[in-house]
C-alpha cells in the first residue's frame, strides 16, 4: 500500500541532472574536480585588489545572486592537518565556502571546525576596536593611543628592571613569515623570554624525538599512514583532534591495516579500533615496555635495523625486562593477554606507524614517554620507511612551524640554540653586528653554568608553562634581574594552561597586561584589574596571507581572503608598530620591505631561507611554494609526490628538509630517515648530532646509508674540512668557497657545502644511529615514575618522581616536595583532559562561531557510572569539581562508560566562567563568546616535565560533589 | 532522471559535525535549526556507531502524504522539497517523518511554530533557481549550479555520500567489497576462530 498522494505536486524544478556525485576519493580526484567548483562556472583568481566593501557593511555575508565571485584558495586555520579552503568573496565579503577537492591533504573534507571557517570573515565577537581598561571599564581607544601608552610602561619597565621583565607570549596561530619575526623581535627587545603553545603541546616529543633520531618532527605524513600495515595510537584521539586525518587511516584499515588504540578513555577514534587498550592516565612507559618484553621474549625486533641503525638497545631491554607482565598490570591496569595481542599485531604487521599526541606529552615524565615510543618504533624496525615512522599530529595549524621558527625561550629560528654561534648566524643573516644584538640584552649572569658565569642571552627564559611563576616566585630566587612585570599574551588561550587560580593572582599583579588576539579570550575576565590592561585587535590568517608548516612538515600558502576586519591589523603589522616604537624597525626590518605599515611577507619568507639551514626551510621560496598551492591537484593522494605538470616528482609542499638554495630544486623530504630513496630525491639516513662516539661506543650507522649514497657507511656531519678530506672541495664554485671556508653544514649561507654533499648522495647532517639512551636526559633509559598527584601511593615508592630542582629554565621547579604528600584520600579520581571536536585550543574563536558554538554548549565531565553510583550523581546533574590545589569548577555530569572507574574526563576548551560563575560582564560588549564555561584547568594542577617544563595536563586528581 | 540519494557509511563515519556545520554554513540555517544531525548509538560502549541523519528525500514521502496543505513536491530528480508560502507550521510532518526532518525556527511570538524547515538537498525551492528569494527561504542552489549537497562534499572521511543513487550505490559496493576482503572480517579468523 503506497503512501502517495494521488496528486503529484506539478512544479517540481526543471533542475539540471548534476555534473556527478560526491565519494570516496581514491581515484576519483578528477572526476570528483569535475563535479565540484569548475562546473559552478566560478571565475578562479589569486590576485586582483580586493573591493573596499568590506568590514562592517558586511550585513549581509550570503551570496548575491548575479555578483562576480572570486576563488581564493586558503588553507583552514584550526588544526595541523592543513586542509585547503576554498573562499568565495563577493565585493570583498566572504559569501561561500567550497571543497578543495585539489588539496592532496584533504581532498574536499574538513571537519566542523573547518567546514565553519567562512564565519571568521563575519566575526561577530570578534574584538573590534583596541580597548584600554580604565577604572575597571573597557573603552574603546585609538591604535596609537594603545600603542603609545604600552610601549611607555614597557621602556619604563625595560630601565627600572631589563628587558627579561616583559615577557613576550606567542603563537602558533601565526604564520611561518609572522612567527620568525616574532621571535627575531624578542631578541631586538633583548630577551629569551618568549615562548609559545608548543611549549604546552608537543615540547616534550620535540625534545625527546630530536634527541633519538635528529629532527624533533613527524616522520611520515597523513597520507602516508595509507601504506600502514599496522597503526598504533597512544593518547592521541584523531577522530575529535585531526578529523580529516581519519580518512587516511580509514582507507588505511579498509586496505587491511590494524588499528590499535591504546588511552585511559574510549574515544571516537577507539570506536574504530580492531583493539582499544584501556590504561590508566600515566603509564604511559609500562605500557610500552610492556609490550617490547613480549616483542624481546619472542624475538619479534628487527635484529639487523638495530645493529645497524641503533645505539643503546641493549640498555632499553635491560629496563623492559623489569616489565614483566605481571608488574606492567599492578601499573597500568592492562592484562598480560591484552598486550601480547597488541605486541603480536604489531610484530605480524610491518611497516607499523605510531601516533601520539597530548596524551603521550603532558606529563611530568613527557620525555621519557615520547622516547619509549620511539624505542618501540626502533625495536620493530619501523623507522625510515613509508607505511611506519612515528606520525606525531602535531596540534594547531602552524605549531609546526611556529616551533621550527622557534618562538621558544631555550631557542633561536631553525632549533641554533642560544650559543654565541647561533647569535652569530643569524647576526649574520639580519645584516647586524653580534655585538649590536648583544646589546640589545642584560648581559649580567645569575646562574652559573659549570662554575661559568653565563649572560641572559645564553640562558634559556622562562618557558610560558611557567609565567605565572616567573610573575610570583621570589626574585631572590629567579635567574633573572627582577620578575616579569609586564604580560604581552599575543595569540594564546590562557585557559589552556594550568593552575589559573595562581595565574589571576599573577596577572592582578602585573604592572601591564596585553592581549593581541582576534578574541578578547579568557585573559579578558579571568583577573580582577582596574586598570594597566589592553586588548588589542589582530586579524585572522584568513585576513592576511604567508605560509603555514602542516604536522607532515609541507609548508602551503594561504592568499588573503578578505581584508582585516573592523580595526583589526596582521600580527606582523603590529610587531612592525613596536619595533618603530621601541626604535629598532630599521635593524628588524633591513631586509624586508615595507607596504605601508606592513612588512612584505615574502621578503621575510626569503630572509629565512637564507638561515634555516638547520631543518631544510631553505628551499622553499615564496615562489615554490605559492607554484605547489597552484598546482596541488598534481601531486599523488598517497606518496604526495606530482605526477606530471610542472613540479614532476616534487613532493607536495616541500616537506623539510628541502635542502640547499631554492635554485637547487630540492624535491622536499616525505619521510624522514628513508634510506631507499636518494638524499636528493629526499631519502635520508638518521642525524648525526650526538657526536661519532660515546663511551667508545661507535654512534655511526653501520652499512646502512641511503640509496646512491657515496659513503657506504656511517660519516659525521658535513663541514668545509671534510670535503677538503674527501676531496670533494673542488665541487664548490668559487662563491661558495668563500662562503664555506670554516663552516659546516648549518652555517654555510651559500648552501654549497649541502649542494655538494647531496651530489654525492650523503645527508649533510651525516648518518649516524638513532639513540635509544639519551645520556644528556636526567633519564637517559625512559623509566616509569609516578605522577605529582597520584592515587596509587603504593607505587610512588617503587617510581618516586624526580628531587626538586633550584634552577630549571630560571625557576625553582618541585617534584618530590609535591608527590610525598598523599591527596588521594580527599581526592580520590584521577582527573584526565581532552579535545572535543567542535573547538579548538582554548576555544575562544570556536565558541564564539555559532555554528560551532549550537553543537556544544555545557562544560561537562565524563564520569564512570560506578564512581557516580558512589557519590549519588546522576546524568545531566550540575557538580563541583576539585582539584587538590584548591581550584574548583561547575560542570555538568556525563555519566558513561567512556571513562573508567576511578577517572574523570573533562575537556579544555571552556572559558568565560570562573569557579561556577558567568563574567559575562567582564567582556567588552559585544565580544563574548556564545557559549562559556568553567574553565578545566582552574582544577589542573602543577607539575612540569624534567627537560622542557611541559604542563602536567592528563594526570591529577579531583573530587566531585552534587552543586 | 538521476534519483538522489544520500548514504552515511557507519564504518566511516567519525562524528565530526562537519555536515551539520557545512550545512549552517552553506545556507545561514539559524542556531536551532537543524537540517542535518549525527546520531550516536552506543555513545562510549564498544560497538558505538555513528550516523549522519537529514531529510532522506523519500520516493514515497510521508510527510508529503500528511500534509494538509499539500505543501511538498517531488522535483524530477527525486528531491523533496517544499513551498514554505503554503507551509502552515502545523507539524504534521514532524509526526509523520520516521527521521525526525522537520525543523521549526523559533519566532518571537512564544509557543509558535514558524515554517517547516528541512534538508533540501541543497536545491533551493520554488522561487527561481538561484534568486535572492530561493537563498532567504531555503538557502543555495548548489543543485542547480551544478554542484552537490555541501554535507557530503565536505565530510570527512568521505562517510557521507550524495549524489543519484545509483552512483551512490557504485561507491558504497566497491568499499564493502574491499572491507569483505580484511582476514578479521571474513577469512581463516572468523571461519576458524569464530
Amino acid at each position: 500500500m503506497k503512501l502517495k498522494k494521488k496528486q503529484q505536486a506539478e512544479r517540481s524544478n526543471a533542475t539540471p541532472a548534476p555534473a556527478g556525485l560526491l565519494g570516496e576519493a581514491i581515484n576519483r580526484r578528477t572526476f570528483l574536480r569535475n563535479s565540484g567548483i569548475t562546473a559552478g562556472g566560478a571565475a578562479l583568481a589569486f590576485t586582483g585588489g580586493p573591493s573596499m566593501m568590506k568590514k562592517a557593511t558586511a550585513a549581509s555575508t550570503s551570496p548575491q545572486a548575479g555578483v562576480e565571485t572570486e576563488v581564493i584558495r586558503s588553507v583552514c586555520t584550526h588544526c595541523s592537518v592543513g586542509c585547503g579552503v576554498m573562499a568565495e568573496v563577493q565585493n570583498g565579503v566572504w559569501t561561500g565556502q567550497e571543497p578543495d577537492f585539489d588539496s592532496p591533504i584533504n581532498m574536499g573534507a574538513h571537519c566542523a571546525k573547518g567546514a565553519s571557517v567562512r564565519e571568521h570573515g563575519h566575526g561577530e565577537r570578534r574584538l573590534k576596536y583596541p580597548m584600554k581598561l580604565v577604572a575597571g571599564k573597557w573603552t574603546q581607544v585609538s591604535w596609537d593611543e594603545a600603542m603609545g601608552d604600552i610601549t611607555d610602561q614597557m621602556m619604563k619597565i625595560r630601565e627600572e628592571s631589563s628587558p627579561d621583565s616583559v615577557y613576550w607570549l606567542g603563537s602558533a596561530k601565526f604564520n611561518n613569515e609572522q612567527a620568525y619575526l616574532f621571535r627575531k623581535f624578542a631578541a631586538m627587545w633583548g630577551t629569551n623570554n618568549v615562548d609559545h603553545q608548543a611549549r604546552i603541546c608537543h615540547s616534550t616529543t620535540v625534545a625527546g624525538v630530536a634527541n633519538t633520531w635528529g629532527y624533533g618532527a613527524m616522520t611520515n605524513s597523513y597520507n602516508d599512514m595509507q601504506n600502514s600495515k599496522a597503526m598504533f595510537f597512544i593518547g592521541s584521539n584523531a577522530a575529535e583532534a585531526h578529523p580529516v586525518a581519519m580518512q587516511h587511516i580509514l582507507k588505511a584499515k579498509e586496505n587491511g591495516s590494524k588499528l590499535i588504540v591504546v588511552d585511559p578513555r574510549f574515544t571516537r577514534t577507539a570506536a574504530h579500533a580492531d583493539q582499544y587498550v584501556q590504561m590508566r592516565p600515566g603509564t604511559d612507559v609500562p605500557v610500552i615496555w610492556g609490550i617490547l618484553w613480549h616483542v624481546f621474549e619472542n624475538g619479534w625486533e628487527d635484529k639487523e635495523f638495530i645493529q645497524q641503525r641503533v645505539y643503546g638497545m641493549d640498555q632499553i631491554r635491560e629496563e623492559v625486562a623489569k616489565w614483566t607482565p605481571d608488574e606492567v598490570e599492578r601499573v597500568s591496569g592492562i592484562p598480560e593477554a591484552t598486550l601480547k595481542q597488541a605486541a603480536q599485531t604489531m610484530a605480524e604487521n610491518r611497516p607499523g606507524t605510531i601516533v601520539w599526541c597530548m596524551g603521550g606529552t603532558q606529563h611530568t615524565i613527557g620525555n621519557n614517554n615520547t622516547r619509549a615510543y620511539c624505542a618501540m618504533q626502533l625495536a620493530l624496525g619501523n623507522m625510515g620507511v613509508s607505511g611506519g615512522g612515528a606520525n606525531i599530529f602535531r596540534g594547531h595549524d602552524n605549531v609546526q612551524g611556529a616551533t621550527d621558527m622557534c618562538i621558544l625561550s631555550h631557542s633561536l629560528p631553525g632549533y641554533f640554540g642560544l650559543s654565541d654561534g647561533a647569535w652569530k648566524h643569524w647576526s649574520g643573516v639580519w645584516g647586524l653586528e653580534t655585538d649590536w644584538v648583544r646589546s640589545r640584552f642584560d648581559l649580567d649572569s645569575y646562574e652559573k653554568v659549570k662554575d661559568k658565569d653565563v649572560p641572559t642571552i645564553n640562558r634559556p627564559g622562562m618557558p610560558v608553562s611557567r609565567w605565572i611563576d616567573g610573575v610570583l616566585e621570589d626574585p631572590e630566587n629567579i635567574a633573572q634581574k627582577d620578575n616579569i612585570r609586564a604580560m604581552v599574551l599575543w595569540g594564546h588561550a590562557p585557559n589552556s594552561q594550568t593552575r589559573l587560580p595562581e595565574m589571576k593572582v599573577a596577572m592582578e599583579k602585573l604592572d601591564l597586561l596585553v592581549v593581541i588576539d582576534p578574541y578578547p579570550t579568557h585573559t579578558a575576565i579571568l583577573p580582577d584589574r582596574q586598570d594597566g590592561m589592553y586588548l588589542l585587535p589582530a586579524c585572522t590568517q584568513f585576513e592576511t596571507s604567508g605560509s603555514v608548516t602542516a604536522s607532515n612538515r609541507s609548508l602551503q600558502w594561504r592568499h588573503k581572503v578578505i581584508e582585516p576586519l573592523f580595526e583589526s591589523l596582521p600580527d606582523h603589522t603590529i610587531m612592525a608598530k613596536f619595533a618603530d616604537k621601541f626604535g629598532f624597525k630599521d635593524q628588524m626590518f633591513k631586509n624586508i620591505a615595507m607596504n605601508g605599515e606592513e612588512p612584505v611577507i615574502e621578503d621575510v619568507t626569503r630572509e629565512f631561507n637564507k638561515g634555516m639551514w638547520t631543518i631544510g626551510y631553505t628551499g622553499q621560496s615564496p615562489e615554490r611554494i605559492k607554484e605547489h598551492m597552484e598546482h596541488r591537484a598534481t601531486f599523488n593522494e598517497v606518496t604526495l609526490k606530482a605526477e606530471g605538470g610542472p613540479l614532476d616528482g616534487e613532493y607536495y609542499g616541500l616537506p623539510w628538509p628541502c635542502w640547499g638554495t631554492p635554485e637547487m630544486k630540492h624535491p622536499g623530504t616525505p619521510n624522514l630517515y628513508d634510506t631507499s630513496k636518494s638524499v636528493a630525491d629526499g631519502g635520508l639516513n638518521f642525524r648525526a648530532r650526538f657526536g661519532v662516539e660515546h663511551e667508545g661506543t661507535n654512534l655511526l650507522a653501520e652499512g646502512s646509508y641511503s640509496l646512491g649514497a657515496e659513503i657506504e657507511d656511517g660519516y659525521p656531519e658535513f663541514t668545509a674540512d671534510m670535503l677538503k678530506q674527501l676531496g670533494w672541495w673542488d665541487d664548490l664554485t668559487d662563491d661558495e668557497k668563500a662562503s664555506a671556508e670554516g663552516k659546516n653544514w648549518k652555517t654555510d649561507v651559500s648552501g654549497g657545502i649541502q649542494r655538494v654533499a647531496i651530489e654525492h648522495g650523503c645527508a649533510p647532517f651525516g648518518n649516524a644511529k638513532a639513540r635509544a639512551v639519551v645520556w644528556t636526559f636526567p633519564d637517559p633509559v625512559p623509566i616509569h615514575r609516578e605522577p605529582l598527584y597520584t592515587p596509587r601511593r603504593d607505587l610512588v615508592a617503587d617510581y618516586p618522581t624526580y628531587e626538586d630542582r633550584k634552577s630549571h629554565y630560571r625557576l625553582p621547579t618541585r617534584y618530590a616536595s609535591i608527590q610525598a604528600d598523599d591527596y588521594s584520600k580527599d581526592y580520590p579520581l584521577i582527573h584526565t583532559s581532552g579535545r572535543l571536536v567542535e573547538y579548538e585550543g582554548g576555544g575562544d574563536e570556536s565558541r564564539s562561531n555559532p555554528w560551532l558554538a549550537e553543537l556544544q554548549q555545557d562544560m561537562f565531565v565524563e564520569i564512570n557510572p560506578a564512581d557516580a553510583n558512589n557519590i549519588a550523581i546522576k546524568d545531566e546533574q550540575m557538580v563541583w569539581l576539585e582539584g587538590p590545589e584548591g581550584g574548583k569548577i561547575k560542570a555538568k555530569a556525563m555519566v558513561t562508560n567512556r571513562v573508567g572507574r576511578g577517572v574523570v574526563f573533562t575537556p579544555f576548551h571552556f572559558g568565560g566562567h570562573y569557579e561556577g560563575e558567568d563574567m559575562l560582564a567582564k567582556y567588552p560588549e559585544g565580544a563574548a563568546p556564545y557559549v562559556r564555561g568553567d574553565a578545566d584547568n582552574t582544577t589542573m594542577t602543577y607539575g612540569y616535565d624534567s627537560v622542557t617544563q611541559m604542563q602536567e595536563s592528563k594526570v591529577s586528581l579531583c573530587k566531585i560533589t552534587a552543586v | 532522471m538521476a534519483r538522489m540519494k544520500f548514504l552515511c557509511d557507519a564504518d566511516r563515519c567519525i562524528e565530526c559535525n562537519g555536515c551539520v556545520t557545512a550545512c549552517k554554513n552553506e545556507h545561514e540555517v539559524p542556531w536551532g535549526v537543524n537540517r542535518r544531525r549525527v546520531i550516536t548509538l552506543d555513545d562510549g560502549q564498544p560497538g558505538e556507531k555513528s550516523i549522519s541523519v537529514a531529510c532522506m528525500h523519500c520516493s514515497d514521502a510521508p510527510c508529503q502524504a500528511v500534509c494538509p496543505v499539500d505543501c511538498f513536491y517531488t522535483t524530477d530528480d527525486g528531491i523533496v522539497l517544499h513551498d514554505k508560502n503554503l507551509c502552515i507550521g502545523c507539524g504534521y510532518c514532524f509526526y509523520a517523518c520516521p527521521f525526525g526532518a522537520p525543523q521549526y525556527p523559533q519566532q518571537s511570538s512564544f509557543g509558535a511554530r514558524g515554517k517547516m524547515d528541512k534538508c533540501t538537498f541543497c536545491a533551493g525551492g520554488p522561487e527561481d533557481d538561484m534568486s535572492q528569494a530561493e537563498y532567504e527561504q531555503y538557502g543555495r542552489n548548489r543543485i542547480a549550479e551544478g554542484t552537490l549537497p555541501l554535507c557530503a562534499e565536505m565530510c570527512s572521511t568521505k562517510a557521507l555520500i550524495a549524489g543519484d543513487g545509483d552512483e551512490v550505490a557504485d561507491i558504497y559496493r566497491e568499499r564493502v567489497l574491499r572491507r569483505g576482503g580484511r582476514p578479521q572480517t571474513w577469512g581463516w579468523d572468523t571461519a576458524y576462530e569464530g
